[in-house]
């Protein structure tokens, strides 16, 4: 009965997105109706051939296989996403990159969300999404809930990117930081997610362990407070069913609000609490001993998301935005310094008794210097909230290297270390294909991120000095051009902080694939696996 | 229902409410025996590596 109701509607959605191309009023529009349609009429013929076959029995081992697509998809888009991130560093640099026949689609300004949402979406989701499906059957014992909902989920998200990526290019844009995607997309992206947390929810509510692991908990709210966030921020009321335009329900100051409500919380849901996830099941495996300190996790978790959620209106200080709002940002801000250092300390002590490791295993220096950016960065967070550093701080490059130190240390670096740890079981290999390549993406990816870090802060810290620097007479010294003219050889080492790190990710990807799908295995690797 | 009803709820009860549920659940935490629950729950991620564990409802039906 199901394959007859899937073929139905896969059939009626392929022609709606047919007719929704004819009619369409904008090209992103367009396209994407093109994408849908192709998509549904693909699996509509896919349903057809199988319709009636008889049903294998059911499996009962984990569900690996999706685990598997995700760790494939996350390479992917990670080397997407630093590619164009590092492209648009050397547009910044040498305004020709902005060639004239890519006007439209390939400018900054058109590849700047391409970068934001192919890194932290694309790369961070479906790494996300992988490591979760990964350790919640481990750590709940057993397969994951709803059969194929989780092929679903990831299919569902890697349409959901596409769509996004491709309307970026076309102009389909909400100008919501982080929150670009235009309405159909974002509803899409929020069938899909519910579908995540039935997924998510269902197997732990299975479990067999008597206790849910606390990374668990992380990626649980993770999933929740994501679900709400991306429905109040994208309120919107559709211009024409057939465009992509709408208009934003809220205006004015509580827009402006309600974004950075959403943007904080997505550093602090998307960014933090799943990786955190990841850090307290990865670290503890890669160590081979259990979390330092059980209780401190706990704290950690509710502490955190007690926290986190009303950090929001530092990005607003100096707006229209309430004094008190703002200062209630800040205090919370500087507050949650606390909670994410004693999470930081519970990482790295897992490793006491076990710091030799550091010397011989490059996969746990991985994720051990991803635990030190994530310490770093949360220490300058709560700095440049407060109000008098923002002034100095805010709309200057000194943001972007906070983010960066935060993204390509702390979540670049664990999510690399749990691929290292992942591909060998997943592909039931004795080891990685090369050790030596682990150290050198380790080196490279940091020494990328100490250029990256180091010359925003001091492009940053330069310009807010620029900008504020009056005359004896109170007049502005610098114009606009001459803080952009002077920051030029900090871009330059930026974009070769970026190209360090890529190949750094171009390396790595060359060792997964090898790992995973070459049946020569390396001397030493199999010495190392005869020990 | 108006903002300032909202705020006033929000700044008072909720306030409250959140708060003494965040210092109970730090508390909980603390409690006498949790030790023992907590050294358990660290080490489950090392016990179902491979296969999930076998379902003892599955088992008991299949032998009656």
């Amino acid at each position: 009965m199901w394959d007859w109701i899937k073929i139905v509607v896969l059939g009626v959605v392929a022609l709606a997105a047919a007719v929704a191309a004819n009619f369409a009023r904008d090209l992103a529009y367009q396209v994407h109706a093109l994408i849908v349609m192709a998509v549904a009429a693909g699996l509509f013929i896919w349903s057809v051939r199988r319709a009636g076959e008889p049903k294998s029995a059911p499996e009962t081992g984990y569900m690996d296989g999706v685990v598997r697509y995700g760790v494939i998809a996350t390479t992917f888009w990670g080397l997407a996403g630093f590619l164009v991130g590092t492209f648009i560093a050397f547009q910044l640099a040498f305004p020709a990159l902005n060639f004239e026949f890519l006007q439209g689609f390939g400018n900054f300004g058109r590849l700047r969300p391409l970068h934001t949402s192919a890194v932290i979406f694309a790369f961070g989701g479906n790494a996300l999404i992988a490591t979760s499906f990964y350790i919640v059957q481990r750590t709940s014992a057993a397969r994951l809930w709803g059969g194929n909902l989780a092929w679903f989920v990831f299919w569902g998200y890697n349409l959901f990117i596409v769509l996004a990526a491709t309307g970026y290019l076309m102009g389909a844009t909400q100008s919501k930081e982080y929150a670009e995607p235009e309405w159909y997309v974002d509803l899409w992206l929020t069938i899909v997610w519910v579908a995540y947390l039935l997924v998510f929810l269902g197997t732990i509510i299975k479990r067999k362990e008597p206790h849910i692991y606390v990374a668990n908990w992380f990626f649980l709210s993770f999933i929740v407070t994501i679900a709400m966030l991306h429905i109040v921020n994208n309120l919107v009321v559709p211009v024409s069913i057939f465009g992509s335009r709408s208009v934003q329900v809220m205006s004015g100051v509580q827009d402006a609000m309600t974004q950075w409500w959403y943007g904080h919380n997505a550093v602090g849901f998307f960014l933090t609490a799943g990786f955190l996830g990841m850090m307290y099941y990865f670290v503890p495996k890669q160590a081979e001993r259990p979390v330092y300190s059980y209780k401190l996790s706990i704290i950690h978790f509710w502490a955190l998301i007690f926290l986190y959620i009303w950090a929001g209106p530092h990005h607003l200080h100096y707006t229209a935005l309430p004094d008190w709002a703002s200062t209630l940002g800040m205090v919370f801000s500087i507050v949650l310094w606390m909670p994410s250092w004693g999470g930081m300390i519970n990482g790295l002590m897992t490793l006491s008794g076990a710091w030799d490791k550091l010397r011989t295993d490059p996969i746990i220096r991985m994720m051990v210097i991803s635990i030190g950016f994530y310490g770093m960065s949360t220490f300058e967070g709560p700095m440049m909230s407060i109000r008098a550093v923002n002034a100095l701080s805010h709309y200057t490059d000194w943001t972007i290297g906070h983010v960066h130190s935060g993204a390509l240390g702390w979540n670049g670096m664990i999510t690399f270390g749990a691929l290292y740890f992942l591909t060998p079981r997943l592909w039931g290999r004795a080891s990685l294909y090369s050790l030596r390549m682990v150290s050198w993406h380790f080196w490279l990816a940091t020494i990328g991120i100490v250029l990256y870090a180091a010359s925003m802060w001091v492009t940053g810290i330069m310009e807010g000095l620029m900008w504020r620097e009056v005359d004896a007479n109170g007049f502005l010294v610098n114009s606009f051009a001459d803080t952009v003219a002077a920051k030029f050889p900090m871009y330059v080492l930026r974009g070769t902080g970026g190209i360090l790190y890529l190949t750094g990710a171009l390396i790595m990807a060359y060792n997964l694939w090898m790992t995973a799908f070459s049946k020569r295995v390396p001397a030493a690797a199999a010495v190392a696996a005869a020990e | 229902m108006n903002y300032h009803i909202f705020r006033e709820i929000a700044d008072s009860w909720v306030l409250l409410a959140m708060f003494v549920f965040f210092v109970g659940a730090i508390l909980f935490a603390f409690r006498p025996g949790s030790r023992t629950v907590h050294n358990e729950a660290a080490s489950v991620l090392f016990r179902h590596e491979d296969a999930p564990a076998p379902d003892t409802n599955v088992d008991l039906e299949a032998r009656t």
